[in-house]
């Protein structure tokens, strides 16, 4: 297993509205992306939702990008949802660059995802 | 060209190192004039380069070495301390920056260069994104073996001379004798 203590990304696990959300804080980048997809596939359950609130990501690398391009077939796979909430300026633009910002579903904030 | 590179830097191919690369880099741009979307660009070009060389040239060794060269184009004004105190205005360089050379060199395994291009987008999966990326948001890319081992890869961004693109102001050169 990958070493994470030594990540800069934090991430939190709470249960709202009958949702999961995940809410990672700092970059997913090849160093934070384990961390990540660690967490991901704990909750690759039928029928849940899942919310990642990326407001503290201010940067975000195509190793994220893969990590979040694997839940989301897992998603469908499994029959559950996932959701992306709360994109940084700087994170939507690698999404864009990706051509993945219509692929995902993408909402404006948490609220929105929970709604 | 990198031996008169202004900024130098040698690495090694740990990812704990990859924050403070591109963090250097995105300074840097913005130092140079470059508008907040190139900086972010050019930060994550070299991101993704040098996940490139930890993840496939190197098989995820934390201990090769990894070269970074920074080369403005254009000339790099002459700005603060670097200013004599009473300098005239006139007589101080006022060099406008119009793009920035990035080179990378490794010591990793050299590939056919006819391999490394970027996936079809259409097909969604993860990874094999970083070199669309890379093509994506650098005006020029070049991959090279390098002598006697290793890769390069140069990259260069061209400042846009759009408004957003104007110059970091300068911290004033200092009282001047009259």
């Amino acid at each position: 297993m990958p070493d994470n203590s030594l990540s800069s990304l934090r991430l939190t696990v709470q249960t709202e509205k009958g949702a999961i959300v995940i809410t990672p804080s700092g970059d997913i980048d090849l160093n934070g992306s384990p961390a990540l997809r660690a967490e991901l596939k704990k909750h690759n359950v039928k029928g849940s939702r899942l919310v990642v609130d990326l407001t503290g990501v201010p940067y975000m690398d195509s190793s994220g990008l893969a990590t979040l391009v694997e839940a989301m077939q897992a998603s469908r796979k499994n029959g559950w949802t996932l959701v992306l909430c709360a994109l940084t300026d700087r994170v939507r633009s690698i999404f864009a660059i990706a051509k993945l910002d219509s692929v995902f579903t993408i909402v404006p904030t948490k609220a929105d995802a929970l709604g | 060209m990198t031996s008169h590179a202004p900024i130098q830097l040698r690495i090694s191919s740990n990812t704990l190192f990859l924050a403070g690369a591109r963090e250097l880099v995105y300074q840097v741009a913005h130092r140079l004039g470059f508008s907040e979307e190139a900086c972010g660009q050019l930060a994550l070009a070299v991101d993704e380069a040098l996940c490139n060389i930890i993840r496939h040239g190197y098989d995820r060794a934390p201990d090769r070495p990894i070269w970074i060269y920074i080369q403005p184009e254009g000339g790099v004004p002459i700005t603060g301390a670097n200013v004599p105190p009473g300098t005239p205005a006139s007589e101080v360089d006022h060099s406008i920056t119009t793009g920035l050379r990035i080179v990378l060199e490794d010591e990793a395994k050299q590939v056919d260069l006819a391999s490394i291009k970027s996936r079809d987008l259409e097909n969604v999966r993860p990874g094999g994104l970083g070199v669309h990326i890379i093509n994506e948001v650098m005006d020029e890319v070049r991959y090279e073996h390098r002598s006697p081992t290793g890769m390069r890869l140069t990259m260069l961004k061209i400042r846009k001379p759009a408004s957003a693109d104007a110059p970091v102001p300068h911290e004033p050169a200092g009282p001047v004798k009259s």
